[in-house]
């Protein structure tokens, strides 16, 4: 296993200088789109890593709950305070407004599905949550359908498109940046709460061992809503990213978006909150290598097929993903 | 043996007076009323249904009446009350009409008639002949409820080509417990098998064998169906190998992703094939699929010996009229489907009991147990696997050559989804299930979901104001939500095998601790 996986690395870092030696500014160019798309996925992934790191359940409804997000987004920004192209400044404590607010919405809803759907099977066989989840994703994606019908819907494109710098053909703009701006923070606060808080360390004690967690005093079924919480406010947050930043939206992105960002999760070690990040990071470059680069990649077309192959790479030789996971599954 | 005399703990006391829970409490006051209350509460309940629904639709509130009075026939003493009454209610359909609905009621009171021990080959003998006769009388058939009329024969070969499909992922799921979230990769390698082979995609070569009704100079690999179908069964079985061996050492969560993502990759290989990574190698025609593909024939001398009712090929096709029916080429295919689906029903049950099938029940059970009792886990669940994907591989084919097209937009997620709620519906691990629950949804796709569109949009409307809702938009939200309900409240399915059914509710995991008194009173 070792020397595959050195062959393969060795070979994409190959493949990767002869890239930028053919075309320096379109890989720079692609490598910080990639970092946007990292973020985004950033932001999803750990959705999927919180949960699965407390009750070993492969969410398939977040990236549903995402894709929600994205439609709050629009709702709340063009309809209840009229956000539009050209209004300067004003969009800040807008765009903060509607970031908060959706993820509230996202949040709420995804502590409701943790409590209909999958606390009644807590106790049930392992598989029977993961087939409940597939439903409810497809629930969602439905109510998604008959709220927002099934075109693209499109967000006013607020985020400004001036350049931070331009240099020698690299043109980096501000819409790309603002998305990574606004996901630090959001990332910072989202450790300081598992690794410095009380509830925090309930999160985490509930992860290792809820029986044990229990014991302890700790109310097992609040934290586990209190986690469900997190990770659609997460979601919320990268829908409404994601919305102003793509601009469009559509019933069906979140499945696929939502699958990308779980294999950035598998891939940097499930359960495991900075691999989540680098995970999200690695996989986000990759697409953008991929769909950017002029030498010979495969392109769009196989971007899924891509991904789908890493992640099943990961699981067949490295379970336990880049940085290692927490839970004894896998192998 | 003698009891020493003191029990620990509250084990003496009975069950019944420690009656938790809103719900168990309402079904024991229930039980505490006297029988004819609650039998004249019940009957009267569903006569205000009844003619609640009558008000919305006729036709539903007789249904409901015919429904309710069905059931409470059965609970009749068996000579004199429950025979006059069926023949009356009979009677009343035969006399006034849909006379269609008379004869079916006539014919399952009678098969319910037969000896219970002889109802083991009677029910399935009579579900195949009403089958197999189905072409002949499906245009002089009532009108149901709600779904409306019955459906047409071609959707009848969609339905049987996915109960096969639903028996073939049963294997992977009901029997061995592996959740195959995939399974439309192994239903496209049989669909572009057969159009590999039955088509003008290779047009630089030219090799028939078999093949009937083909002009002999037609471009392109032409292998007859029959050898095609046994062709793509093997290949995808092999296929299903391929992708077992590296991922079958997964366990239950991971192993579903997996699948999946072979699952989203195969389709996507499918999509982008007509110029695979710019090599000008054309496999799959790409989004524009493989079109025509050629059908099914009897040859020369089969037809001759039925007298023309097996067409020689499709070309001929068909000039033989029973019955008064006019044999259309889709019914042939319907018979083929049947003689498939049996077959692959026959398998399925052969395998269930076999050393092989009690392998993969006791490696779905519990799998360290198993391993432990020698039964060789890769080996028996790749068998899984490969048997899974044969009888896939084998629909797929069937239905690219009945459809005579394949396109890479057929191979969604939504699909093994669509197949899995199937196995879900009707009761992992139960064929019977399966075959019920595959047949209804195989249904509610192709017509239930618009014929009942319709219905909902023309009978239920408040004031003059009509819902305009296009129901099977939503297909796979209603899909979703059946397999929320089902496994929230009856996860071992509508006719549930009682293994399973016990598996699921006891859980194959410890309880654990901080809520073992919430889950006793549920329990």
């Amino acid at each position: 296993m070792g020397i595959t996986g050195l062959v393969f690395v060795v070979a994409l870092i190959v493949l990767l200088v002869k890239e930028f030696t053919v075309s320096p500014s379109q890989f720079a160019q692609a490598t910080l789109i990639g970092l946007t798309n990292g973020a985004v996925y950033a932001l999803i992934a750990l959705g999927y890593t919180l949960v699965y790191g407390i009750l070993e359940l492969i969410n398939f409804a977040h990236g549903d709950v995402f894709m929600l997000g994205g439609m709050f987004t629009i709702t709340f920004a063009t309809h209840f305070f009229n956000l539009h192209h050209g209004q300067g400044f004003a969009i800040i404590p807008i765009v903060f407004a509607t970031l908060i607010l959706t993820m509230l919405a996202c949040g709420g809803i995804n502590a409701a599905i943790e409590f209909l759907a999958y606390r009644p099977l807590r106790n049930a066989p392992r598989l029977a949550p993961l087939i409940t989840a597939i439903g409810v994703s497809f629930i969602i994606e439905d109510i998604g359908l008959a709220w927002k019908g099934p075109n693209y819907i499109t967000a006013p494109d607020v985020f400004p498109h001036s350049n931070v710098f331009s240099v020698g053909g690299v043109n980096y703009q501000w819409n790309h940046l603002l998305v990574v701006i606004i996901t630090v923070p959001v990332l910072l606060a989202l450790l300081w709460l598992v690794q410095q808080t009380r509830q925090g360390k309930a999160m985490r004690a509930t992860a290792q061992d809820q029986d044990a967690a229990a014991i302890m005093g700790i109310n097992v079924n609040r934290t586990i809503s209190f986690t469900f919480l997190i990770a659609g406010c997460l979601a919320g947050a990268a829908g409404t990213l994601y919305a102003l930043w793509a601009t469009t939206v559509r019933f069906d992105q979140g499945f696929q978006l939502g699958l990308i960002a779980f294999t950035a999760a598998v891939l940097g070690g499930i359960g495991n909150l900075p691999g989540a990040v680098l995970g999200a990071v690695t996989i986000g470059l990759i697409q953008s290598w991929n769909e950017a680069l002029p030498w010979h990649m495969p392109g769009s077309d196989w971007t899924e097929s891509i991904v789908f192959s890493i992640l099943i790479l990961i699981l067949i030789f490295r379970p336990e993903g880049l940085l290692g996971e927490r839970t004894p599954e896998g192998g | 043996m003698t009891t020493t005399g003191t029990h620990v703990g509250t084990q003496g006391e009975s069950p019944s007076d420690d009656v938790v829970g809103f719900r168990n409490q309402l079904r024991a006051r229930w039980q505490a009323l006297p029988e004819r209350t609650r039998i004249g509460t019940a009957i009267g309940l569903e006569l205000v249904l009844a003619i609640l629904f009558f008000f919305v639709d006729h036709s539903l509130g007789i249904a409901v009446g015919v429904v309710a009075a069905v059931y409470w026939i059965f609970r009749l003493p068996l000579l004199p009350w429950r025979l006059a009454s069926q023949v009356v209610l009979t009677g009343l359909f035969l006399i006034f009409g849909p006379r269609s609905f008379g004869v079916l009621l006539a014919i399952g009171f009678a098969l319910f008639w037969v000896p219970r021990r002889h109802r083991t080959w009677v029910l399935p003998l009579a579900a195949v002949a009403g089958s197999a006769l189905y072409p002949f009388y499906q245009q002089k058939m009532f009108t149901i409820p709600v779904f409306g009329v019955w459906p047409d024969v071609a959707t009848g070969v969609y339905m049987l080509v996915f109960i096969m499909m639903a028996v073939g992922l049963n294997i992977v799921v009901g029997y061995a417990g592996l959740l195959d979230l995939g399974y439309v990769a192994f239903y496209a390698t049989g669909a572009y098998t057969a159009a590999w082979f039955a088509s003008e995609q290779f047009a630089h070569r030219r090799w028939h064998f078999g093949a009937v009704g083909l002009d002999p100079t037609l471009p392109g690999i032409h292998i007859t169906i029959w050898i095609l179908l046994l062709l793509a069964g093997v290949i995808t079985a092999i296929f299903g190998i391929l992708i077992g061996l590296p991922t079958l050492r997964l366990r239950g969560d991971y192993l579903a992703i997996v699948t999946l993502g072979f699952g989203e990759i195969l389709p996507q290989i499918a999509r982008n094939g007509d110029n695979l990574f710019g090599t000008g190698i054309n496999l799959t025609n790409g989004p524009n699929g493989i079109t025509p593909l050629d059908s099914l024939g009897f040859g020369n001398t089969l037809s001759r010996w039925t007298g023309g009712f097996l067409p020689a090929n499709f070309l001929q096709c068909c000039n033989a009229n029973v019955l008064g029916h006019q044999i259309q080429s889709t019914d042939v295919f319907f018979w083929v489907a049947i003689g498939l689906l049996l077959i692959t029903v026959f398998c399925s049950l052969r395998l269930q009991y076999s050393r092989l099938g009690r392998a993969w029940i006791a490696i779905r059970e519990d799998e360290t147990a198993a391993a432990a009792m020698g039964i060789p886990l890769m080996r028996t669940k790749t068998w899984a696997y490969a048997s899974g994907a044969f009888f896939g591989g084998v629909a797929g084919a069937y239905y690219a050559v009945f459809k005579s097209a394949t396109f890479p937009g057929d191979f969604f997620f939504n699909i093994s989804v669509f197949i899995l709620c199937m196995v879900i519906l009707g009761g992992m691990g139960n064929i019977t299930g399966v075959i019920v629950g595959a047949a209804f949804l195989a249904y509610l796709n192709q017509e239930g979901l618009a014929n009942t569109g319709s219905w909902i949009n023309t009978n239920i409307h408040f004031g003059s104001h009509h819902p305009n809702i296009d129901v099977p938009l939503y297909a796979s939200g209603i899909y979703g939500l059946i397999i929320l309900i089902v496994m929230l409240f009856r996860p071992e399915g509508l006719i549930p095998s009682r293994r399973r059914a016990a598996e699921l509710h006891e859980g194959v995991h410890d309880e654990s601790l901080y809520d073992v008194a919430h889950a006793g009173a549920e329990a």
